[in-house]
């Protein structure tokens, strides 16, 4: 039906073309129907190919995760002694990172988004920074930071004899500086798209600035914050690079799933297998059960 | 309930507000109003506009009821935002109650969130994650009533406006009107100095227009302190309304009570919405010369007031008769004219006249009928000088 309309509609939009010029909004209008027709016609090979080779790209591997893992010896694999601690750790520490990044990211997602302090454009591209670069990069730069002879770590030890290289509390350091941009841009999209209106009203019903945002503004970017909080909780379960170059591999202190998983793959496969399953699982679980609730926000 | 500064001189607002900025992009405001083309009133600026600036002097006393009048983007909601605080002032001052609350000139400016003053919005901004209730309790709070006290009297309030049963209802699943009563209940709780009401009606339909209305002018009546009210519509302005500012191009042009601005227009756009039919000419006597907008002499009106010098000449469309031949009534004042446009009006039809002089006319279906109008037709129109006044311009 489509089909023979749609011929002759573009062979008189390319034969008029002055006229088109001329009419700008009556030709754009029927070009737009014309490639309606189109679009509704099929999609076009060059693009279903590489999206289905995307797709099975994207899957397929965790299929063959499913295949080959033993399955009949998981019960071992999963008794022995790596498996829980690092589990145990990984969750903890990847919680604790989110947490920090909470505290920190979503006051710095406000002035990023409610504010108009010169340098704010940089303030806002340095955030991402963490975002683009290697992590391990992150790592060493946190260990000439807050490492024992670093610029603050120095002074961390001496003053108040705290140590964060390879230590729990180090990898948590580590989670937050790779984890914490995620959070702080996606909580500051949904600041953006927040009626800043509602701020005024509230500051009409004498409401301070602080006030308005603890009462008005954080209740209305809930989701957004929960959508940032889920995304950097992911980012740091899996932190790899700057945790093992800041905090190191300690079985029970510092070897969270990622680093375990490395090591096993070294010299127990079937071990390595079985704890990505568990980390995929993991994944799976929250993803679900936050898909829709929290994810629906703009982020 | 709460404590509030005591006047110390002139009780009541006394502003003089000067804002100049280019107009947001995105917000709601208009393309400045040409005084000749209030047609293009209504028009809507988006990105490239020119500078605005607002200039009006306002006061009024406790208990009077302030509307400012006008067409989209003369600056109402400018003034209004500026009153609240939440657009600053370039210029002027701001009193309420002998207290200066603004004025640039000496540093001195008193935040949104300090002054007594309460909003409600056009579209109220009610906060959606919170009850009703909650909602009026919001500024009971934060001046520093505790949770239970401030729910009990947000609770009064609620009542007051007819909502108790709507308590614990959140802001979506509340009707316009519900909605409407609830941003006054909120605006009203802390027990505001300055009311500022900003186009309450026209988020609402035109039926539950008409009770809201009704309502609102009872809570306003009960006010004690000085309300202001920005409206396009000046059917709000009259009912709602002890005085009438009128607000064009950012300027105060006519200021007085609804009645008098009512019979003495003295801008085209208050004579459109009052429904007169309004010149500008030259009185000589009981004449007057009305003069088009070039300056030329268009036709001589007959009025029933004397004056010279130069005047406003003003009579409704209802005095407007509408005859096939020229009329061999007492009328002095008639003119052949063309029918340019025709639309109903109310149980009138509304007729625009073309002739010496734009008239408009309010006929009956009957009368259109027995002269057979069609736009086009050539018929007289006549006014009895009786019904034209004449005022000094």
């Amino acid at each position: 039906m489509t089909h023979p309309r749609a011929t002759p509609t573009g062979d008189d939009t390319a034969a008029s073309d002055p006229s088109a010029v001329r009419r700008p909004g009556l030709r754009a209008g029927r070009r737009a129907a014309w490639r309606g027709g189109a679009r509704r016609g099929g999609v076009p090979a060059a693009l279903l190919l590489p999206a289905l080779a995307g797709l099975v790209f994207l899957v397929l591997p965790l299929i063959g995760l499913l295949v080959r893992a033993p399955w009949g010896s998981l019960p071992t694999a999963l008794g022995g002694g790596t498996v829980w601690p690092a589990l145990r750790l990984s969750l903890f520490t990847a919680t604790a990172a989110t947490a920090v990044s909470l505290v920190l990211g979503v006051p710095l997602a406000w002035l990023l988004a409610r504010t108009d302090f010169p340098g704010r454009r940089l303030a806002r591209t340095l955030v991402t920074v963490p975002l683009v670069m290697p992590p391990v990069v992150g790592g060493v730069a946190l260990l000439l930071f807050f490492g024992r002879n670093g610029i603050v770590g120095r002074w961390l030890d001496s003053a108040f004899g705290i140590t964060l290289p390879f230590t729990t509390a180090g990898v948590v350091v580590a989670e937050a500086f790779v984890a914490m941009p995620f959070l702080v841009l996606s909580v500051e999209g949904a600041l953006r798209g927040a009626d800043a209106r509602y701020e005024e009203a509230a500051a009409t019903l004498g409401a301070s600035r602080f006030t308005a945002f603890r009462r008005v503004t954080l209740p209305l970017v809930a989701p957004g914050i929960a959508a940032g909080s889920v995304l950097a909780w992911a980012r740091a379960l899996g932190e790899f690079g700057a945790t093992i170059t800041f905090a190191g591999n300690f079985p029970g202190t510092t070897q969270t799933m990622p680093l375990a998983v490395y090591l096993a793959l070294q010299d127990d496969p079937a071990n390595a297998i079985a704890l990505s399953l568990v980390l995929l699982v993991v994944s799976v679980l929250v993803l679900v059960g936050l898909r829709g609730r929290w994810t629906g926000g703009p982020a | 309930m709460t404590t509030l500064q005591k006047p110390v001189t002139a009780d009541g607002l006394d502003a003089h507000l000067v804002v100049e900025h280019a107009p947001r992009a995105g917000a709601v405001c208009a393309a400045a109003s040409h005084g000749a083309a209030p047609h293009a009133a209504a028009s809507h600026a988006t990105v490239v506009a020119p500078p605005f600036r607002l200039d009006v002097e306002l006061s009024a006393r406790p208990g009077q009821v302030l509307a400012l009048l006008g067409p989209n983007g003369a600056g109402k909601s400018t003034a209004l935002r500026a009153l609240a605080g939440l657009t600053p002032l370039t210029g002027g001052r701001l009193t309420l109650d002998g207290r200066t609350l603004e004025q640039p000139d000496a540093r001195l400016r008193v935040p949104p969130e300090q002054r007594p003053v309460g909003v409600v919005f056009q579209d109220y901004l009610l906060f959606p994650h919170l009850s009703a209730l909650d909602n009026v309790a919001f500024g009971l709070r934060t001046r520093g009533l505790r949770k239970a006290a401030a729910r009990a009297e947000a609770a009064e309030w609620l009542e007051r406006v007819g909502l108790a049963e709507q308590a614990g209802a959140r802001p979506r699943t509340l009707s316009g009107g519900q909605a409407q009563r609830v941003a006054l209940a909120r605006a009203l709780a802390p027990h505001p100095r300055l009311l500022l009401l900003d186009e309450p009606m026209a988020a609402l339909d035109a039926r539950t227009r008409l009770d809201v209305r009704t309502q609102l002018r009872r809570h306003l009546a009960a006010f004690d302190a000085v309300a202001v009210l920005v409206t396009h519509d000046p059917l709000d302005a009259m009912v709602l309304a002890d005085r009438l500012t009128v607000i064009e191009d950012g300027r105060a042009v006519q200021h007085g009570t609804p009645a008098d601005i009512a019979r003495h227009p003295r801008s085209d756009y208050i004579a459109r919405l009052v429904g007169l039919n309004l010149y500008r000419g030259f009185a000589h006597g009981h004449e007057v010369r009305v003069t088009d907008e070039a300056g030329d002499d268009s036709a001589v009106l007959a009025t029933a007031d004397e004056h010279s010098g130069p005047v406003f000449a003003a009579f409704p469309p209802a005095a407007v008769t509408v005859h096939r031949t020229r009329p061999e009534t007492s009328a002095r004042n008639q003119w052949p004219v063309t029918v340019a446009g025709m639309e109903l009006h109310g149980d009138q039809v509304r007729l625009d006249l073309l002739g010496p002089l734009r008239i408009t006319a309010d006929i009956t279906p009957a009368s259109v009928a027995e002269l057979g109008l069609a736009e086009g037709s050539q018929v007289w129109a006549a006014v009895k000088a009786a019904q034209t006044r004449a005022y000094p311009a």
